[in-house]
């Protein structure tokens, strides 16, 4: 039995930050799924009493004039869009992220750390300020285009920048610490004895690897890859800088209701779909991988 | 365990490269962005000369000094507040094991799973309806909030790797539970505190989505005024004051890294 006191003692250290997160996100959560079925007033906000599912509804179909509804796939094809791009960059990022994982773990300690610490330092670094290097980058007469043009590769105008392949660069340069650092964590426990026995068995490097080194590092490599599927999915600050107005994401058109179009109830049923699914994805994770160990 | 790196069976070919190529895309923008704040030609793809003349044209700029002000209270309120939440979470979460500790602990990590533009926007509407206006309070309560997790894991990290005896040794002598806590586990403590505050620090100082939307008109923050520069347009004063974002940033972590380092006890 546990003595009271120490209970109350422990309600006491851990209560201020639960209380914290619990009234200031978890409750605002809460609130925003409310909002989501709420009515729409007449100037934006909302009209607390009444509730309907015209956000959800208005997600998939859209009436006329005349009152008949049809089909609108317009907001279905900037998830869907958001999806793609999410994918793309998390497949791009593990490709990248992967061989250099595995060569961060082959090297001394000291080197380890080093390497460690250089992955880490942009992800603190402001997201805003990288992605605006990019425009730098990416625009036409931007760095990219003079090299390109200095190297006798083209004479045009790339028209790169406000595309759907600059989001997908902004993307991956974002998020690629994330998957990086958890395929090394797990590269890092790896016993390369088991490699040696792979080649002593007659397996040639591709098949080690394949047999072996990513079957071992699998937890990092979809831990991985969940860090930055998930945040690409909401992101923000990316499209809005490095895409066009023909590329928006989900984190666009969330923002562009609580900001343009005054629509707090589609907005909050916008965000409360993506929470969904984001979290969806992590407990399907959290199923599938964070039991013991061997299982 | 030992690497024997320089065995020839580990050399995986190609990963090198890959390697190099990573380190590249990561560290290229920086660099280039950080070159051309220092750049003299007003069109900043054509390098003329060298020239510091940016940052005095940004340092002289009043909207941008007020800028940084709001965002270093902002960033040293929420640091402040999270990084004591985040302490006494820490200890409370690590002596004992209890029930419900993975709802404590999933709590916790909430703000770091729930993407920052749904965060923002429910913080939005918790604040219109419960009518607190816009401004510097809540910018500060919404940091405090996604600073928690990031103050909590190093000190969470520095706890766990503590040795218990420690702490019975000192019940052991008769010191009474506050007194053990501020001669033993404080200062063995210290280390994680000191680099979980300066992450939570900067965390809150770089952040933008959460703040443009739940600051108001007097709660401008740098990374929201750079925003609003570089929808704008592509200028020198932009890259001169981003440039200065991402010197900071990088001491700063570098300076969490160094302490991390410590040596424990």
């Amino acid at each position: 039995m546990i003595p009271a006191r120490v209970l109350a003692g422990r309600a006491g250290l851990i209560g201020p930050a639960i209380a914290i997160i619990g009234v200031f996100m978890l409750l605002p959560l809460g609130l925003m799924a409310y909002v989501s079925i709420l009515e729409r007033g007449e100037y934006g906000g909302v009209v607390w009493d009444q509730h309907t599912a015209e956000a959800y509804f208005a997600f998939l179909f859209e009436r006329n004039l005349d009152g008949s509804v049809e089909v609108n796939t317009d907001y279905l094809q900037i998830y869907a869009r958001s999806f793609w791009l999410s994918t793309t960059t998390t497949a791009i990022a593990l490709l990248i992220g992967f061989p250099t994982a595995l060569y961060m773990a082959l090297q001394g300690p000291r080197m380890r750390a080093l390497l460690v610490f250089l992955v880490t330092v942009p992800f603190w670094t402001n997201l805003l300020v990288r992605n605006y290097a990019w425009i730098l980058l990416l625009r036409n007469n931007g760095l990219v285009e003079v090299v390109l043009r200095w190297m006798g590769i083209t004479d045009q105008p790339i028209d790169v920048l406000y595309t759907p392949f600059a989001i997908g660069v902004g993307l991956t340069y974002s998020f690629l610490p994330f998957m990086v650092l958890p395929i090394y964590a797990s590269l890092e426990k790896l016993d390369l004895r088991l490699v040696e026995a792979a080649y002593d068995l007659g397996a040639n490097r591709l098949q080690a690897l394949r047999r072996i080194v990513i079957p071992l590092a699998l937890p990092g490599i979809v831990a991985g890859s969940v860090l930055v599927f998930v945040p690409c999915l909401g992101a923000y600050v990316t499209p809005e800088l490095l895409g066009g107005s023909k590329s928006l994401m989900i984190g666009n058109l969330i923002q562009n209701q609580f900001g343009a179009a005054r629509n707090w109830p589609f907005g909050s049923a916008l965000a409360f779909v993506l929470l969904a699914l984001v979290l969806v994805a992590m407990i399907a994770y959290a199923l599938r991988f964070r039991r013991a160990p061997g299982t | 365990m030992a690497r024997p790196n320089r065995n020839p069976l580990w050399r995986f070919p190609g990963i090198a490269p890959a390697a190099a190529a990573l380190f590249a895309y990561m560290y290229v923008p920086i660099i280039i962005l950080i070159a051309f704040s220092f750049n003299e030609n007003r069109i900043a793809t054509i390098w003329t000369s060298f020239s510091t003349q940016w940052y005095g044209v940004v340092l002289a700029n009043d909207d941008i000094i007020r800028a940084a002000r709001n965002s270093i209270v902002i960033a040293t309120s929420a640091m402040l507040i999270a990084t004591v939440a985040a302490t006494f979470a820490a200890i409370g979460m690590t002596r004992h094991r209890f029930r419900g500790q993975d709802g404590v602990n999933a709590l916790i990590a909430l703000p770091l799973v729930v993407p920052e533009i749904v965060t923002a926007v429910a913080t939005l509407l918790f604040f219109v309806l419960i009518g607190l206006k816009l401004g510097i309070l809540t910018v500060i309560i919404a940091h405090t909030v996604f600073c928690i997790p990031f103050a909590y894991l190093p000190i969470r990290a520095r706890l766990e790797g503590m040795d218990p005896a420690l702490e019975h040794a000192a019940a052991d002598l008769y010191a009474p539970p506050w007194q053990t806590f501020r001669r033993v586990t404080l200062p063995l403590l210290w280390p994680g505190i000191l680099s979980g505050a300066v992450l939570a620090f900067i965390i809150s100082l770089d952040d933008f989505v959460i703040t443009y939307f739940v600051a108001g008109a007097g709660a401008t923050t740098l990374p929201v005024y750079i925003f609003g520069m570089i929808r704008i347009g592509v200028t020198p004063e932009v890259n001169a004051i981003s440039a200065l974002m991402l010197v900071v940033s990088i001491v700063f972590v570098s300076l969490s890294f160094l302490i991390g380092r410590v040596r424990r006890g």
